[in-house]
């Protein structure tokens, strides 16, 4: 269950860094990303998926949360 | 030489790896590699940031290096004391070069070395009562002081002393800021880990004194210059094309900076950072808890100085704007000057580089604008995040080597016969006795600054008095030389 910092990038995407892991990825895709909910399975641009469950109202980036790892 | 294929290069590496047992081939291997632009994640090519090899000779630093010697030290008006045994604070003390304005021992503390000398005793019944007993002795020695910071040497983290306690103690007793570090030099693999340690300890007990003050009078146009330790006066030559610019420094960090301006940070409105990797994790904090973007720049040569000028320039209006082509335009005459004299000096000749974190990857712009190739880079204790950024610069099929061992260096070097190596004290005089120009591109060589246009100037001249200067045609003993010329003479 790593921190994982969130934070847009200059394209307005999100960066997903893990700081223990020196990981700087981006999101490809959320599972629930609409004005109430923001979480779920997450896809980042190397496949991998971490899990975090939705939040709500949707967090303000940057952030920092705690994701699950996607296949646990 | 012409510049290596792939293949030349991944058969470089595989033949310097021969000399390796099994095991220590295996792991090295990993280290090396051949950079290939099309690739975005350097974790597919390169691992970095792991323990070095017992046995190979490394040149990484400790946790407590990192700390106190790159992000605590230069800041000017604190006393940091090196607590443990006398030696860690004693044979690293000035080392770095920070410049700073003040009086040394009244105002200003750089260049001094403060310790708590640890004997068989303290580290028998504990060293607190010393610390705090050292603590009052600074404060009565120098009491302009404006705060403390405990760098924790290894014994420390080893005998489980309370410095906190003591800090906190201390702290309010004089009511000044006591920071206790943790930075003792066992923790992690590198020096890296001491600066992520210093950022937290910046974080926790720095960052926030200020919030909820809002005396300070802002501006719009307020940022922070943010891992420059002016090296040889680098901050002040960036700082001073950021003023121009109509920006207003607020706090520089941590190269000539005092502890009020790193508790004013939380106040500006963009932090520019230089050297990524030893401080973007208080940038990111500061990201995330006061909403303050932050960006990464490149101070090394016109090409690069004018991107990031234009860069930093769009996070504001348009009169920063236009102020910054003004800028540029200002300097293109003096730079171009340069580029001019030196570049037919220099065009051509390659360089390969091993420093530690940033530098490996924000110089290849400068020696690009003097015509100059980087042939290989790599970095003491970066990790994947700085090798990503790193790729993209370097051209296709160079080498990249991570936390490169005495005798793989020496090899490539052997191999690639670059015309320059940039790289630190360790490194310097193995290599001028093999008779390759050197330049250490850690202390610029007791010469600099090499940040902004003025820093270029001097870059380009000592790239050239090194590169061009007469003593390499001297390397080999005159009745050597003579024995050579007269076999010719002979042949002919």
């Amino acid at each position: 269950m790593p921190n994982v910092m969130l934070r847009k990038n200059d394209n307005g995407d999100v960066l997903f860094y893990v700081a223990k892991k020196d990981m700087e990825e981006t999101i490809a895709s959320v599972e629930m990303n609409t004005a109430e909910t923001w979480g779920g399975m997450v896809t980042l641009t190397d496949g991998s998926t971490w899990y975090i469950d939705p939040i709500s109202p949707p967090p303000v980036f940057p952030t920092t949360l705690r994701f699950k790892r996607g296949d646990e | 030489m012409t510049a290596m294929t792939r293949d030349e290069t991944q058969a470089l590496i595989l033949e310097v790896l021969e000399a390796y047992p099994d095991k220590a081939r295996k792991d090295r291997a990993k280290h090396l590699a051949v950079n290939d632009q099309s690739i975005e994640q350097s974790k597919k090519c390169i691992t970095s940031n792991r323990k070095s090899l017992p046995g190979v000779m490394t040149v990484r630093g400790c946790a407590y290096a990192g700390s106190k010697g790159v992000v605590w030290g230069p800041i000017k008006d604190m006393v940091h004391i090196s607590h443990g045994p006398v030696g860690c604070g004693q044979y690293s003390r000035a080392g770095r070069r920070n410049y700073y304005v003040g009086h040394t021992g009244i105002n200003t503390f750089g260049t001094m070395n403060f310790t708590s000398d640890f004997q068989e005793k303290d580290i028998v019944f504990g060293g607190d009562k010393k610390l705090a007993k050292l603590i009052d002795e600074i404060e009565q020695l120098f009491p302009l002081s404006k705060g403390l910071s405990v760098q924790s040497e290894c014994p420390i983290g080893l005998i489980g002393d309370d410095i906190e306690a003591v800090s906190k103690k201390k702290g309010k007793e004089l009511n000044k800021p006591i920071v206790p570090v943790r930075c003792e030099g066992f923790r992690g693999v590198s020096q890296s880990l001491g600066h992520h340690i210093a950022n937290d300890a910046i974080r926790d007990w720095v960052i926030g004194n200020r919030d909820g003050d809002d005396s300070f009078p802002t501006t719009p146009y307020d940022v922070a210059v943010i891992g420059d330790y002016n090296i040889g006066g680098d901050a002040w030559a960036s700082r001073i094309l950021l003023e121009e610019m109509g920006l207003r420094v607020v706090a520089q960090w941590s190269g000539d900076g005092t502890l009020s301006e790193m508790e004013l940070t939380p106040k500006v409105k963009l932090n520019l950072i230089h050297c990524y990797r030893s401080m973007n994790y208080i940038s990111r904090h500061m990201e995330e808890k006061y909403g303050i973007p932050w960006m990464e720049y490149n101070f090394f040569g016109p090409t690069k100085i004018a991107e990031s000028l234009r860069k930093i320039a769009a996070f504001f209006d348009e009169t920063i704007q236009a102020n910054a082509e003004k800028v540029i335009a200002k300097y293109e005459a003096e730079y171009s000057a340069i580029i001019a004299k030196y570049r037919p000096r220099l065009e051509g000749k390659r360089v390969m580089l091993y420093v530690g974190g940033l530098r490996p990857r924000h110089v290849i712009g400068a020696y690009e604008d003097l015509g100059m190739e980087v042939v290989g880079t790599g970095y003491e204790f970066a990790h994947n995040d700085d090798y990503d950024r790193t790729m993209k610069e370097m051209g296709n099929a160079t080498l990249l080597y991570d936390d490169v061992t005495g005798y793989e260096f020496e090899e490539f070097v052997k191999k690639i016969k670059p015309d320059l190596i940039g790289s630190g004290i360790k490194e310097k005089y193995i290599f001028q006795k093999m008779g390759v120009p050197f330049r250490q591109m850690h202390s610029w060589d007791y010469s600099g600054p090499y940040h902004g246009y003025d820093g270029f100037a001097i870059f380009a001249r000592d790239m050239d008095m090194t590169i061009n200067n007469p003593c390499w045609k001297s390397m080999q003993a005159p009745w050597l030389k003579a024995a050579d010329s007269e076999s010719q003479t002979l042949a002919a």
